[in-house]
């Protein structure tokens, strides 16, 4: 990727540049060029449903991972009014590669949550890159608690490569907390709507990511290993995670089929970075309904829902006895 | 008759996933042989590089007489090893089985392997025998199998135990014994698997019963990062493997080699992780004593 422009959709965006270029030379010398405008209108139009429209699950992870992509406060300012930042884990520090605080989201109070990545070098070092730490996820677990006590639901925008391998994190219990989120946001009695908005990385993406609703952006991505983890242990070679993409299953239609989320939220055509508002738009759209749909549930019946949907998971198959038997007596070959 | 006995009684049982090709040996007798014990008589210890007896290592239950080393021990030599005896175990949804839910290429195939090389069907043995004559629902994950790694049948397996247990009223024993965290090929739905375990665990506390989880090398990923750190009580054999991300991806994140003894059960015990570290000849009366004092 070079500015921002992956490979693939270069041919689409230098016509776009050509576009404003033409658009600003007529204004600047008042020239008309609206015949050949409609013409290189058309073709982009054409060029943008071609490139966008097929995406492959690789080209998806790119715009997942694209630097100008919104991240979780980028979010929360658009989507939400009177946001409060709460910070610290009350026990070893504040995480800023989590965010999170209460706010109104279209008139309802709400606990809003979310690894935080850096929008520049200098906010990514602060942010380590948006890996939490164990206090990270203490904190949003904090959070989360008080979310319960305040009787306010639970809003988890989810964007992260994973739990922060380190040493720091190990001797803290990285484990150990993954863990104690999963099991605590299981049984909170107030709705909990989660949205995977970019990367969804194993466990800690689980970690903020235990809901009554289960949401992805169209071209994030959810799994349980990373694109590039999974191709260098199956062809010890990353640069084959393309592939590995496609066999994981790991875009938001996949996860939809697999019955793991309940809802795609559409992006604008090419990535929620080409246009911002929109794609906000449509997140809060979806939220404020589903959110609106859980509000009137006691928490016995959301807790009761949400382990019935987790108890679900999974696919096996069942051997009869009859099987087993008629195996042990058909000669193998 | 214990419905264990049929982990030994036909060879043809675990042959419903057909082996690939020139794989046809069929599921063996011997169920879980640890890798790091070769067949013959004789075997160096990883730890003092000695040479060890195998019978000798074996009477000492697969631990170094000399340095102290934990070999891995299989499912059901470590049942054996816990339980009053076998006899008493009677295995709980043996006639699960793994599909292969993304069509993961290669998957088929490689569970086949590990199905005739350690004459199990999947990672997980569970079940409820008798420790000090008391009924205990009991789940050990095993390492030879798939390096322990948890998908939709040891997710389903283990999540049963705990909702049988809670049905019994009897206290829960698991030993993670190698877990290789959630298995890739079945991709999201083993990070399910993750949230469906520990919802069981959790709502196993009704029950009041203890649920003691034992980690054994190695402990780490998935499998840490949900049932096995939410044991009522957590044990540790000396020198495991435990932790989230793997030492190599820390090292190559930092890039700086690994402090000695990072992620060990000694580690975890000095940073507050796990309540103690029992040697392998002590396990069995340790967990009799939780046990006999939860019964006081």
């Amino acid at each position: 990727m070079v500015n921002g422009v992956f490979e693939w959709e270069r041919p689409l965006i230098e016509l776009e540049n050509r576009i404003k270029e033409l658009q600003a030379f007529t204004k600047e010398k008042g020239i008309d060029f609206s015949e050949e405008l409609a013409t290189l209108e058309r073709k982009a139009d054409r060029l943008r449903a071609e490139i966008f429209s097929n995406l492959t699950p690789w080209q998806r992870v790119q715009l997942a991972r694209h630097p100008r992509r919104p991240t979780t406060l980028d979010y929360i300012n658009m989507i939400c009014t009177d946001f409060i930042e709460l910070s610290g884990d009350r026990c070893v520090r504040n995480d800023e590669a989590m965010v999170g605080g209460i706010a109104l989201l279209d008139g309802i109070p709400v606990t809003i949550i979310g690894p935080q990545k850096g929008r520049d070098t200098k906010e990514n070092i602060r942010r380590n890159f948006g890996l939490p730490h164990p206090e990270g996820y203490r904190k949003a677990l904090r959070l989360m608690i008080q979310a319960e006590k305040f009787g306010r639901p639970i809003v988890t925008l989810i964007d992260v490569v994973g739990a922060y391998p380190g040493i720091e994190a190990e001797q803290r219990g990285q484990g150990v907390a993954i863990a104690e989120n999963i099991r605590r946001m299981s049984f909170l009695r107030v709705p909990i709507v989660c949205v995977i908005t970019g990367e969804g990385g194993s466990g800690g993406a689980l970690a903020i990511g235990v809901g009554d609703r289960v949401l992805m952006m169209e071209n994030a991505w959810y799994s349980v290993i990373s694109p590039e983890m999974c191709a260098e242990i199956l062809w010890k070679d990353t640069s084959r995670a393309p592939e590995a993409a496609a066999v994981l299953k790991i875009g938001a239609q996949d996860l939809l089929e697999l019955g793991v989320i309940d809802e795609v939220i559409p992006e604008p055509l090419g990535g929620a970075h080409r246009d911002r508002e929109l794609a906000a738009q449509r997140l809060k759209e979806a939220v404020v309904r589903h959110l609106r749909e859980l509000l009137p549930l006691s928490g016995d019946e959301l807790v009761r829902r949400r382990l019935e949907k987790y108890r679900r998971m999974g696919r096996v198959a069942q051997v009869t006895e009859e099987r087993l038997q008629a195996v042990s007596e058909s000669p193998r070959d | 008759m214990p419905v264990f006995k049929d982990l030994f009684r036909s060879k043809s049982r675990y042959a419903t996933v057909k082996p690939a090709q020139g794989d046809g040996e069929p599921a063996r007798t011997q169920a879980a042989r640890p890798k790091e014990v070769p067949d013959g008589l004789w075997v160096k210890c990883p730890g003092c590089q000695n040479i060890l007896y195998q019978r000798e290592l074996a009477r000492n239950l697969k631990v170094c007489a000399r340095c102290g080393h934990h070999f891995h021990v299989g499912a059901v030599e470590r049942l054996s090893q816990l339980l009053d005896s076998l006899d008493t175990f009677e295995e709980w949804d043996a006639d699960l089985r793994t599909v292969n839910p993304l069509g993961f290429p290669g998957y088929e195939e490689k569970l086949a392997r590990m199905q005739a090389q350690t004459g199990l069907s999947e990672a997980v043995v569970t079940g409820e025998g008798r420790l000090d004559k008391h009924p205990v629902a009991i789940g050990v994950l095993d390492f030879s199998f798939f390096s322990g790694s948890m998908g939709s049948v040891v997710g389903e397996k283990l999540t049963r135990l705990f909702e049988r247990a809670l049905e019994r009223r009897i206290p829960v024993i698991v030993v993670s014994g190698g877990g290789g965290g959630a298995r890739m090929q079945e991709g999201i739905l083993s990070l399910m698997q993750m949230a469906k375990t520990s919802q069981a665990v959790e709502r196993f506390g009704e029950s009041r019963q203890p649920y003691i989880s034992v980690l054994t090398n190695p402990t780490m990923g998935g499998v840490y990062a949900s049932f096995a750190s939410l044991g009522d009580y957590i044990l540790a054999e000396p020198g495991a493997l435990i932790g989230f991300a793997g030492p190599r991806i820390v090292e190559r994140t930092i890039r700086q080699s690994l402090p000695s003894g990072f992620q060990t059960s000694e580690f975890a015990l000095k940073n507050g992780m796990v309540d103690m570290i029992v040697e392998r000849k002590d396990l069995r009366p340790t967990l009799a004593r939780i046990l006999r004092l939860h019964r006081a």
